[in-house]
């Protein structure tokens, strides 16, 4: 090979490594800094939800609070969280009728009668931030992750929106930003807990119904919680390592 | 969007209420389905030597090429986010079935497929080169990618490689679409989909369609061509394609006798669907009209004594009722698989829109598309070379 031309191909191969760096560098820049939570340790923390099914009297308070304080789309097919009304007519666990009119934003509207024979109570969802989640498994780049203070986050930046997890979840906690086509789930109020504060359903529940805890902090009355109820996790077949428990969860739920 | 809760039926997760995944994710599988399909039809004849199916080897690898070449547009399109899709290259997710498309994607169109056309056609390819001249001659030159040697040491070691090239493409073929089928196969939150039996259900409905597709397009050029059918080739073709399909449908009927048999917690809702909303392309069009009606014929046409003509009559009707079935398949596979509420409470509807992103008007062009790649292909690369005016004069007396 003569001087000139592998002077060339060494330049050539210089200038297209970096680019390459120069743009990764470029989106770095871009992203900007993350925001700032300078007490908060990730590995320190694994987040869990209990929810005591008894509580709930389905206010709707936290889907109201929680569309506000993560600006999901108000249409009635979007929801971080929501709440379900189960009736079960004759204690029959395999036909509850179940319904979530606009996912309990609005509460409920009387439907049933007390005394009439039959079983009513509400179950508020959520994501389950899954131990191990089908939702991260599935995504082709890596823009849903469990970080490792045990949430299931979201890098809306990175997702390309082929929903693929939306399809994967067992428990149907995801969908589709219509205004960033990119998937968007409950993350726990991120932004609050990194600072300390709980999340803004349970700081919105009258009842104390759902209630945020951390797993790794021995003070956390969750412990104490887990060890004197007997709790059960949504669709345990799935085993998907699902940290929202529920207490008095009746059989007939799904 | 107010309009899709009147669709619902029962309870649905208030996320579950819109469809995830439209009709081009539909097309994804019957467009790869075609190409892994018609691939192993061209191998029949490297790989194993079926002689009979000769006359189909170039038009079979040209058509494999074409709706590969349309394949990933369905999907590009269906992204949130078409402009990161080069993500799934840069940063794959390895545990995710998905990152792994673009690699088998690539490995099959690039190492397979194009390596093997142009095997087949280089010496066409040089002589189209030495024959022409002006910018015709310069685009054989840059296909014929520098080789100029004909030799028949050259043309002995073309074939060789080719031979290789279709052993390494057989089972190629089989992971390219074996995969789409795992992709599906693997998600065990959708009892619809979540079985073994997927990839290996969408690898026999590959090949049958892919065997179909090449069958009718065989006869539709040679009419066209105003050539006579080669009966020879068309009734190994129908007696392969039998063989295919009947293995699909026990996969089929394997998979449905188990669910029936099992009868889990999805099974009343997912049997409900079946004899409501998914009733008619279910079970009329795809097992009734898309799979045991062409069965039947391609065995009628096996075991009876037909007329050539009377035959050409039904491996046309097979081939299209085959292929209207095997995209009721894939439709009833992706579609159906939303249907039903997780919660097995409850039911949706698919409202397919018109002239939108996902519409029906973008699907029917993307599944034209591939025609007229597969047109201009064979405009480039013929795929029966012209015989000498004097041959074809006798041919035609």
């Amino acid at each position: 090979m003569n001087e000139g031309r592998r002077e060339f191909l060494q330049m050539s191969g210089h200038l297209l490594w970096l680019t390459g760096a120069a743009a990764l560098a470029y989106d770095y820049v871009l992203a900007g800094e993350p925001e700032a939570a300078p007490n908060y340790k990730v590995t320190e923390h694994w987040w869990a939800m209990i929810i005591d099914v008894e509580k709930c009297i389905g206010c709707g308070n936290c889907v109201r609070a929680c569309k506000e304080e993560n600006d999901v789309p108000r249409e009635p097919f979007y929801f971080r969280t929501w709440v379900e009304r189960y009736h079960l007519p004759e204690g029959d666990l395999e036909h509850p009728v179940v319904d979530s009119p606009n996912g309990g934003y609005d509460g409920f509207p009387e439907k049933y009668r007390e005394g009439d024979g039959s079983k009513n109570f509400f179950v508020p969802k959520l994501c389950n931030q899954c131990a191990h989640s089908p939702c991260v498994q599935v995504c082709p780049v890596g823009a849903t992750f469990e970080s490792p203070d045990g949430t299931v986050l979201v890098d809306k930046d990175y997702c390309l929106g082929c929903r693929y997890c939306v399809q994967a979840c067992p428990y149907g906690c995801r969908f589709i930003d219509p205004r960033t086509n990119t998937v968007d789930k409950c993350n726990l109020c991120y932004h609050r807990i990194t600072k300390g504060l709980t999340t803004a359903c349970c700081e919105a529940c009258p009842t104390g119904s759902r209630q945020l805890g951390d797993l790794k902090n021995p003070k956390d009355p969750i412990h104490e919680f887990l060890r004197t109820h007997k709790v059960q996790v949504l669709k345990p077949h799935m085993a998907t390592g699902s940290k929202a428990y529920y207490n008095g969860l009746d059989g007939s739920v799904r | 969007m107010e309009g899709l809760l009147h669709g619902v039926e029962g309870f649905m997760y208030p996320n579950e209420v819109e469809l995830q995944w439209s009709v081009l994710i539909v097309l994804y599988p019957f467009l790869t389905g075609l190409v892994a399909g018609a691939f192993i039809l061209a191998s029949l004849e490297k790989v194993f030597r079926v002689e009979a199916v000769k006359p189909t080897y170039r038009l079979a690898l040209l058509t494999a090429l074409a709706f590969l070449l349309v394949a990933p547009l369905p999907l590009q399109l269906h992204l949130g986010h078409p402009e990161r899709s080069l993500e799934m290259f840069v940063t794959p997710h390895t545990s995710s079935a998905m990152a792994m498309f673009g690699f088998i994607y690539v490995w099959y169109l690039m190492a397979v497929l194009v390596l093997e056309i142009w095997l087949e056609y280089r010496k066409d390819i040089v002589l189209a080169a030495r024959a022409s001249t002006g910018w015709k001659q310069r685009f054989y030159r840059i296909l014929a990618l520098g080789s100029d040697n004909l030799s028949a040491g050259a043309l002995r070691a073309d074939d060789t490689t080719s031979w290789v090239v279709s052993l390494v493409g057989i089972p190629s073929a089989f992971l390219l679409h074996g995969y789409v089928g795992f992709i599906f196969g693997s998600v065990k939150a959708n009892p619809w989909w979540s079985t073994p039996l997927m990839p290996i259900v969408f690898l026999f409905s590959a090949m049958v369609s892919g065997i179909a597709i090449v069958l009718l397009l065989y006869m539709l050029a040679t009419w066209l061509r105003g050539r006579l059918i080669d009966m020879a080739c068309v009734d190994t073709i129908g007696r392969y394609l039998l063989y295919a399909f009947v293995i699909d449908f026990s996969l089929e009927m394997l998979d449905l006798i188990h669910r029936i048999y099992e009868a889990d917690e999805s099974f009343k809702t997912l049997d409900f669907m079946v004899h409501t909303r998914l009733y008619t392309l279910q079970v009329i069009i795809q097992i009734v009209l898309g799979t045991l009606v062409p069965i039947a014929l391609l065995a009628l046409a096996l075991v009876v004594k037909l007329s050539d003509r009377a035959r050409v009559g039904v491996y046309v009707v097979a081939a299209l009722l085959t292929l209207m079935g095997i995209f009721a398949m894939r439709w009833n596979v992706v579609i159906g698989g939303q249907l039903f509420s997780k919660s097995f409470l409850g039911y949706t509807t698919y409202k397919m829109s018109f002239a939108t992103r996902e519409g029906l008007l973008p699907a029917i062009g993307l599944l034209l598309l591939p025609f007229a790649v597969l047109w201009g292909l064979m405009k480039l690369l013929p795929p029966w070379p012209e015989p000498r005016p004097e041959t074809e004069t006798i041919a035609s007396a």
